[in-house]
């Protein structure tokens, strides 16, 4: 079992689709909301995901190809 | 023993021992050093800074460490009137804080001594970081000095110049493949897994307050005073909200007397997320994806955006970001005017005071500091395009005084 702490960051379109929802039900992944901030166009949540290393990257790339930018929890870690 | 005591949560104000970590357990909000201030206002005084070393370890009271700093010289670089530049932008007490001049030639030799030095204590032996340039320069750099091992990760298409001034220290450099979010996943793994000191990830609470220390140092250098107006170059935001914590310290602390300095957030068009978000007058910051000469500050979705943004707001300061053009024409009036060479940030820098100069947001009168955050030897390809060609001769005088009178009847028709 792996664990992998992420942000969501949900373009306007999203926001009222119940993605999170559906990353816990079509794939092997337990999803546990740490904390949020969404308004009526925009919002970000940040949450853990616990299961197999390989279910979580297989969620990942899914809600990725919903539209929904995926970044691990420090924000950019890439640094100039 | 340091001031320091704890670790507490921006978000939920929970308290964590001095520890390597970096996230709240509960919230997985971003961690903060705390400070016991009625003991440093007891034992610190101007005086005792005043005669410390010439370096970021005369203010090390107010730094996280306990151990032997790990010193290349980072810090207590020169802060300089600018009386030149200041009258091409019609203001009468403008100042260059002049951060090239540190060992690695960036600011960033401030958080990674600081990052080091706790790396060190906590027994780590590895000291690692992903980046662009200028912190991994900066890694590779101290662990020599530490004695650590370095492990630096960077984008496999990076320029050969910014490979350079990391690999002569003899670092093991990672290039990895893929796109910066994939650099990013990688490492925060990584992070994860391996008992490494990530500067920027498990030591980021350290690591960010030697920040604090360009805050202390133009404070100091001013007599004491807070200057009226700081423009400062933003990726993270890490760096613009801790000069304002160190000036704010100073103020708790009794040595400066306290004025709410205006904080002006600077950043590139083509990455621009926090001063895209002021425009709005929103805290909700909208993720980019980069595409600027400015490659250090190219941070799409920063760490620390939402509290640069408070800074901004509550001082009354303002977000301005600029063109690609503007960058390398500000690049060319600092060197021209002041005889400073700065790297891309730097020309954000100037081309964001010129227009709120120009637009009138700063008033003549205004003590304001400019912080000049990198040298331009690195980033020499932003430039050299924009620059005259030498002016070729033969080795005679005729050749000489013709050339020189072509030029002058060049400069005095593009002049007209
Ligand atoms: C030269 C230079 N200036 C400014 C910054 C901005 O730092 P921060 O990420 O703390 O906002 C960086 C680094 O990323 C940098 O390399
Ligand atoms: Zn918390």
């Amino acid at each position: 079992m792996a664990k992998q702490r992420v942000k969501f960051t949900f373009p306007p379109h999203l926001v009222q689709e119940p993605i999170i929802w559906r990353l816990g039900k079509n794939f092997n992944v337990v999803t546990n909301i740490r904390r949020a901030d969404v308004t009526e166009d925009r919002g970000w949540v940040i949450l853990e995901l616990e299961g197999d290393l390989e279910e979580i990257e297989k969620g990942v790339r899914w809600v990725e190809e919903q539209g929904v930018r995926v970044d691990p929890v420090p924000g950019d870690i890439l640094e100039g | 023993m340091s001031f320091a005591n704890t670790l507490r949560c921006r978000e939920c104000g929970r308290h964590y021992p001095l520890e390597p970590m970096y996230v709240c357990e509960f919230c997985f909000g971003p961690l903060e050093v705390m400070y016991d201030y009625e003991g440093l206002r007891k034992h610190l005084s101007r005086r005792r800074i005043e005669t410390g070393p010439l370096t970021i370890w005369r203010y090390r009271d107010l730094l996280p460490v306990d151990g032997e700093p790990v010193d290349i010289g980072a810090g207590f670089t020169p802060l300089l009137p600018a009386p030149r530049l200041g009258k091409a932008l019609g203001l009468k007490r403008l100042y260059i804080k002049n951060d090239c001049v540190n060992p690695t030639w960036s600011f960033k030799d401030r958080v990674v001594s600081v990052a080091a030095t706790k790396a060190r204590e906590f027994s780590f032996r590895t000291l690692a970081c992903a980046s662009t340039g200028n912190l991994a320069n900066s890694v590779a750099a101290h662990a020599a000095r530490a004695g650590l091992e370095a492990l630096v990760f960077i984008p496999a298409d990076l320029e050969q110049g910014k490979i350079v001034g990391s690999a002569i220290y003899g670092p093991t450099l990672v290039a990895v493949q893929g796109s910066y979010d994939d650099v990013n996943r990688l490492c925060s793994e990584l992070a994860e897994r391996y008992p490494w000191a990530f500067v920027n990830i498990n030591i980021r609470p350290y690591y960010a307050e030697g920040s604090k220390t360009l805050g202390y140092e133009v404070c100091e250098q001013l007599g004491w005073r807070i200057p009226d107006h700081c423009i400062v170059p933003v990726a993270s935001g890490s760096l613009f909200t801790k000069i304002y914590k160190g000036m704010k310290e100073l103020a708790w602390l009794g040595l400066v007397e306290w004025r709410r300095p205006r904080m002006s957030a600077a950043q590139a068009l083509g990455c621009s997320p926090v001063v895209e978000a002021w425009e709005r007058r929103s805290y909700d910051i909208r993720p980019q994806r980069p595409n600027t000469i400015a490659k250090s500050l190219a941070i799409g979705n920063p760490a620390d955006g939402y509290y640069a943004l408070r800074v901004i707001n509550e001082t009354g300061g303002y977000g301005v970001a600029v063109t690609d053009e503007e960058i390398i024409e500000g690049i060319k009036l600092l060197a021209e005017t002041e005889g400073i060479f700065s790297e891309t940030a730097g020309g954000v820098v100037v081309a964001s005071l010129k227009r709120l100069a120009t637009q009138g947001l700063i008033s003549r009168e205004e003590t304001v500091v400019a912080f000049i955050t990198g040298a331009g030897l690195k980033t020499q390809e932003a430039v050299v395009e924009a620059l005259a060609a030498p002016v070729l001769i033969e080795p005679t005088i005729a050749s000489f005084e013709e050339a020189m009178a072509q030029r002058q009847k060049a400069l005095s028709t593009s002049r007209r």
